[in-house]
């Protein structure tokens, strides 16, 4: 059962989302953020709302997912949306002793949380429609500009690839070591939180040991395989930029031009508030 | 025979200080190009030892190694010198460093800084060449140990050495899994004339090469053919080493007094010695 385990939360497809270079997606995912933030009025929000909307039914990705995606962020929600609500001040609404709701403060609120879950929906759909393999080369790409002030971009990506790599590897051997200790009469399961933190140090310290013993064997195999770091390495695959890209990120940027847009003349449109 | 690896009188220890114990002493093997030889020797015989000085990982306390007429001493040609001789290890899981087949075996060339429309072409030949193709965009954990060792082992024919190393490439599969990696040395040795140095621990395989070298104590103490080697029996138990099954059951047979040659070492030839002998 382990070995079928998926790294990260990409779901493989054929779609134009998952098509897209990856740097386009990364930069436009970014973009996306940002166009949140600076939207100013509901009629904008609503307008990336939408956006992204239309992006997941583009990908193919399950509806569900969205929701999945954005659980572990309601507690940040609430707790942002509540004091918003709260302690922004303006036109009093409704008031019991100390706390007050104003007209400013729910608008607060509500902004808040669109933007935040639209903010999760939308960098979990990039999560979803890229390999880790190709999310890493697509960061190593956009941040090698940033070589020329020493920082160690290559350095970085490889160890990140070597991490997605081992990562089913020693899933695999912890299952191993378990049941080694578990024939050996060790009991994982029962007492208190302490006495199960000590119960794994019997399987931690083997992983730990092993893990050491293939970091150096790798590393031979790979000064054996002419590896010298990023210096003067090429790679197989090469990225370009197809007409796809140019349309989703020209379909992006309409979006945000159109964003602005309202945020200048929303007085042209209806209130929605 | 062009000569492809020359140890030239050896000796290695991995005591920087003392020096001693002495791993490799004094050891002069030459390997010529197109070679398919087994190195033989129980734990610590330094067969490993041997093969780490064959591709720059190790170096001589005294003595000189070349490979392909550059001496390993010389950093410069370090980079040249592990691409002539590529090395593969025991365990598969442990030199395979992308996530998708194919990235992997494209790794060695990228290294190199070969072009890009190039490193396809070689990465698609290699991995034809092991009979790997089919599974170019898995992920190496959904593969099988042979199936892993077959990936390694195209992740060095992509830097198109003269020569394969195998440290105990076999020793963590299942008899499946040997027999894939065998069949696959033999073909690139006999299609694609690379010369393959194989340290084993398995006789049957060791039965199936041109050449056995058997070590013992940082010593050559047999260099022949494998049937004149594995004749050898009683020596051969001395250092701690069996014979092929077929070879022990000749030598059995002979034992007990039966007309038999002991130099057989592959199973159709035991077959029909055996019915020669019940035919009589």
């Amino acid at each position: 059962m382990i070995r079928d385990i998926t790294i990260g939360q990409y779901f493989p497809g054929q779609s134009a989302i998952h098509r897209m270079d990856p740097r386009v997606k990364i930069l436009l995912s970014v973009l996306y953020i940002v166009m949140l933030f600076v939207a100013g009025n509901l009629w904008g929000l609503l307008l990336g709302v939408l956006f992204g909307f239309a992006a997941y039914l583009l990908s193919g990705i399950p509806l569900s997912m969205i929701g999945k995606s954005m659980r572990p962020v309601v507690p940040i929600v609430i707790f942002t949306a509540v004091l918003n609500l709260f302690l922004t001040s303006g036109d009093v609404l409704w008031q019991w002793h100390f706390l007050k709701i104003t007209k400013e403060g729910i608008e607060t609120a509500v902004f808040m949380s669109v933007r935040i879950l639209c903010l999760i929906a939308g960098t979990s759909l990039l999560t979803y429609t890229t390999s880790p393999i190709a999310l890493t080369d697509g960061i190593e790409r956009l941040l090698s500009p940033l070589k020329k002030v020493k920082l160690p971009v290559h350095e970085l990506a490889m160890m990140m690839t070597i991490a997605l790599r081992f990562i089913p590897t020693l899933i695999e051997e912890t299952d191993k070591i378990m049941s080694a200790q578990k024939a050996r009469g060790a009991d994982l399961e029962s007492g208190g939180v302490l006495q199960r933190a000590k119960a794994l140090l019997p399987i931690l310290i083997p992983l730990f040991v092993s893990a050491f013993r293939r970091a150096d064997e790798l590393a031979l195999a790979m000064e054996c395989r002419c590896y010298h770091g990023g210096e003067g390495r090429t790679r197989m695959k090469q990225m370009k930029l197809h007409g796809r890209d140019l349309v989703s990120g020209l379909v992006t940027a309409a979006v945000f031009a159109g964003v602005l847009l309202l945020n200048r003349y929303v007085h042209l449109l209806p209130t929605i508030w | 025979m062009k000569k492809l690896i020359e140890t030239n009188h050896i000796s290695f220890s991995y005591e920087e200080e003392t020096g001693l114990p002495l791993v490799l002493e004094d050891l002069s093997i030459t390997i010529g190009q197109g070679e398919f030889v087994a190195v033989l020797g129980h734990n610590g015989s330094g067969k490993s030892t041997f093969a780490k000085h064959c591709n720059a990982v190790l170096l001589p306390r005294t003595g000189t190694v070349t490979v392909d007429g550059m001496d390993t001493k010389d950093e410069d040609k370090l980079f040249e010198i592990r691409q002539c001789a590529g090395m593969v290890f025991q365990n598969p899981d442990n030199q395979i460093v992308a996530t998708v087949v194919e990235e992997d075996v494209a790794f060695a060339p990228e290294n190199m800084g070969v072009e890009p429309a190039e490193i396809r072409r070689r990465v698609d030949e290699a991995l034809k060449a092991v009979g790997m193709y089919e599974y170019r965009e898995s992920a190496p954990h959904q593969l099988s140990g042979g199936q892993k060792q077959r990936v390694a082992i195209a992740g060095i024919i992509a830097m198109r050495p003269r020569c394969i190393l195998l440290d105990e490439p076999t020793a963590m599969l299942d008899p499946r899994g040997r027999a894939e990696v065998m069949r696959v040395l033999r073909q690139l040795n006999r299609e694609n004339n690379i010369t393959v140095v194989l340290i084993t621990h398995y006789m049957e395989e060791a039965a199936q090469c041109d050449r056995v070298i058997v070590m013992d104590d940082g010593r050559v103490l047999m260099d022949d053919i494998p049937r004149r080697v594995f004749s050898r029996v009683a020596e051969l138990r001395q250092v701690g080493l069996d014979v092929p099954q077929t070879t022990e059951l000749m030598t059995m047979l002979k034992e007990a007094g039966l007309p038999v040659r002991t130099d057989i070492i592959d199973e159709q030839e035991c077959v029909e010695a055996l019915r020669a002998l019940l035919t009589r």
